[in-house]
């Protein structure tokens, strides 16, 4: 086959909701797309270990640390499964480490903000699982098979996480009084960022058109953004939390919630860098994995001697 | 795979199957790191069977793994389409004859 | 205290030394739960990050059917043994008040001098040797400790024991093999360990003392001495590692006399309780 029927192939393929597979001809710019995404969403939950597991030794009883434990470790999962997708395109995980700590990588960066208080953990769980399951669920039929197949995994597995969340931010909503002014302030605190998550707004949202062409996205920034602020409005009622949005109304017309505008400057600054834990977050991943090298080198040379010994006694 | 990745320092990458009962085949979970095989074994059940995924794990390494190309997909599948006479559905039977 | 030395029944044990019994079982679990947790994000490789993560969500979990336990035998003491078996200001006022306790108070409200944890299980992480080195030596032990006790005189601390053979069987598998591994890996690896090994050491005899209520309860502690030994030989043999020569043992961590450490352990995970007294989380 000619570059151009290679093309026609790969086109008809998507067009059909027919799965690319590793071996698969594909565009370079889906290649490197796909890397770009796949990698960004793995450093996302690697990063997003970090602000959470500052609470695992601190979690007010028993139950609740071995939940947020099992919680920490299943994003350590998934970016692994996520990993080994980006993998079958002919990247290697350490090379994208690289990326990671040298800066040039993006991940989610509602993981640049802190955690204060016990609050922000049912916070995360509720919003920002919440927003991230919402981003993932379509992605379970996104064009690339072992992308797909990792998403798949991925969301059944998470499916626990916004549920404990939301019971966190119960619990503290039916305490006492500060408890539940620390769900309130969490609240605050991760509500705009939550929004963030979703990505620039569809006008300038550089990759989104191409991406949904390509089924690697299946819905754009807006149209999640929308569908989260509907969902959410309606479980901090059952909160009895205020969201923190003057404007925030019902319209009737659109059948939608609509919002207040959302701080692009502050986003645009927390993706650069300016956020309140970027170095703080990059920091910590570098400290683990640099301090991990030897460890690496020692379990490659002992498997190096015992293949060694195992051959001359053959 | 796709190019083959040369990192020396890297764990190799191993590919994990996974019965998830007695009596079913192993099926293709996912991959992995780990320096040897029997770390691949002990990764795979730290890392795919959290939730009582699996009663037996099968890992080879993924250099191991030789894969048909899919460029020939159509000269290696398709002269199946045609002998549509090995499926049972191409033979009628009179309705009176039951459990064939 | 008073107790029938003669007789072997369970009964013969005074319920003030089963419950201090059962929480340093719960507390061993506890505090080794506790420090291997501080390793999940932080991890060499995300897939050992999971590993180790699961070996702490097993001692996580053991410590909370011991804390339940406890709980339980403390809730049936009479009022007076109660009101004098804790000297926490806060357990105090949580028994003075009439309530029943449960696994969180204990773990959250009782002071440092009433944990009962080996000292071995509160030493820091420091680096992946150290925290490979603790493992080896406490699995190895909790492996042999854990065959007599699943078939101890209390039915209950047995059941336990039978459920977290299996998930010790397999602790002792990975830390045993990275023992190994680090040893006979580089000549980094080879220090570091053989460093960690001998620092640890100290702390390992501690494991081994007899305990007047495991001994009624079926478990011989001295017994167990030789077949640990052999454990430790053997793997050190493999590894390359030369046996600790020192014969002092630090011990105190039964008695509720800590090293330093366990005290910031405890600022974190009594944190909250503390902070936000009886609330539910």
């Amino acid at each position: 086959m000619t570059v151009h029927s290679f093309q026609e192939h790969f086109d008809s393929l998507i067009d059909n909701d027919i799965a690319i597979e590793p071996k698969d001809w594909m565009p370079d710019d889906y290649r490197k797309t796909l890397i770009r995404q796949i990698s960004q969403h793995a450093h996302s939950e690697i990063i997003g270990m970090l602000p959470e597991g500052n609470w695992i030794t601190r979690a007010p009883s028993l139950r609740r640390k071995a939940v947020l434990l099992a919680k920490v470790q299943d994003e350590a999962g998934h970016g692994l499964y996520l990993y080994s997708a980006a993998e079958t395109l002919g990247v290697s995980r350490d090379e994208l480490y690289d990326q990671l700590h040298s800066g040039k990588a993006k991940y989610s960066s509602i993981f640049n903000y802190p955690t204060l208080t016990w609050a922000d953990m049912g916070a995360i769980g509720w919003l920002v699982d919440g927003a991230a399951i919402m981003n993932q669920v379509p992605l379970c039929r996104t064009s690339y098979g072992p992308y797909a197949r990792a998403m798949v995994r991925v969301c059944k597995e998470e499916s626990f996480h916004q549920r404990q969340g939301f019971e966190i931010m119960l619990t503290l909503a039916k305490g006492t009084e500060v408890q539940k002014k620390m769900a309130q302030d969490a609240f605050n605190r991760w509500w705009w960022p939550s929004l963030m998550m979703f990505g620039p707004p569809d006008a300038e949202s550089p990759h989104t058109a191409q991406s949904v062409r390509w089924r690697i996205k299946r819905l754009t920034n807006d149209e999640l953004r929308q569908k989260f602020v509907d969902v959410t409005v309606e479980q901090a009622k059952v909160l009895g939390l205020d969201i923190p949005d003057k404007d925030l109304k019902w319209n009737e017309a659109r059948g939608h919630f609509d919002f207040g505008a959302i701080n692009w400057e502050e986003f645009k600054n927390v993706v650069k860098g300016n956020g309140p834990c970027n170095k703080q977050r990059l920091d910590t991943r570098r400290k683990a994995w640099e301090e991990g090298q030897w460890v690496r080198d020692a379990a490659q040379a002992h498997a190096q001697k015992r293949k060694e010994k195992m051959a001359s006694a053959a | 795979m796709e190019k083959e990745i040369t990192n020396k320092n890297e764990w190799p990458l191993w590919e994990v199957f996974i019965r998830s009962k007695a009596g079913l085949d192993h099926k293709h979970a996912g991959s992995l790191h780990a320096s040897d095989a029997e770390m691949a074994i002990e990764n795979a059940r730290d890392v795919y069977t959290r939730r009582m995924e699996g009663v037996s794990i099968w890992v080879v390494e993924s250099k191991n793994i030789h894969a048909s190309d899919p460029g020939d997909a159509s000269s290696l599948y398709e002269p199946a389409t045609d002998k549509i006479y090995r499926h049972p559905t191409f033979y009628n039977l009179p309705d009176e004859v039951k459990y064939m | 205290m008073q107790s029938n030395t003669n007789s072997e029944s369970p009964s013969s044990i005074s319920a003030e030394a089963r419950l201090e019994y059962t929480l340093q079982l719960a507390d061993d679990a506890l505090i080794i739960g506790h420090r291997l947790s501080e390793w999940c994000g932080h991890g060499p490789i995300l897939e050992q990050d999971i590993a180790l993560t699961n070996t702490a969500l097993d001692h996580l979990g053991r410590a909370r059917s011991l804390y339940q336990y406890a709980a339980e035998q403390f809730n049936n003491l009479p009022a007076d043994a109660k009101s004098k078996f804790f000297t926490s200001i806060a357990l105090q006022q949580l028994i003075a008040s009439g309530s029943s306790i449960g696994e969180d108070d204990l773990a959250s409200l009782r002071d440092g001098w009433d944990y009962r944890n080996a000292l071995l299980l509160e030493q820091p992480n420091i680096d992946w040797a150290y925290t490979v080195a603790r493992s080896f030596f406490y699995d190895s032990f909790n492996f042999l400790y854990f065959k007599q006790l699943s078939v101890s005189t209390d039915a209950t601390l047995a059941a336990i024991a039978a459920k977290s053979l299996k998930e010790v069987t397999y602790h002792l598998r990975w830390s045993k093999e990275w023992v190994i591994r680090l040893g006979d890996g580089t000549e980094e690896s080879h220090s570091r360990m053989q460093t960690a090994v001998n620092d640890l050491w100290m702390y390992t005899g501690e494991l081994l003392s007899p305990n007047n209520t495991a001994q009624q309860t079926g478990v011989d502690s001295a017994a167990l001495k030789q077949p640990w030994t052999d454990i430790i030989t053997d793997v050190f043999k493999e590894a390359d590692l030369k046996l600790p020569a020192g014969t002092w043992m630090q011990e105190g961590g039964r008695n509720g006399r800590h090293t330093e450490h366990l005290g910031y352990i405890l600022a974190e995970l009594q944190f909250m309780q503390r902070a936000y007294p009886g609330m539910e989380w």
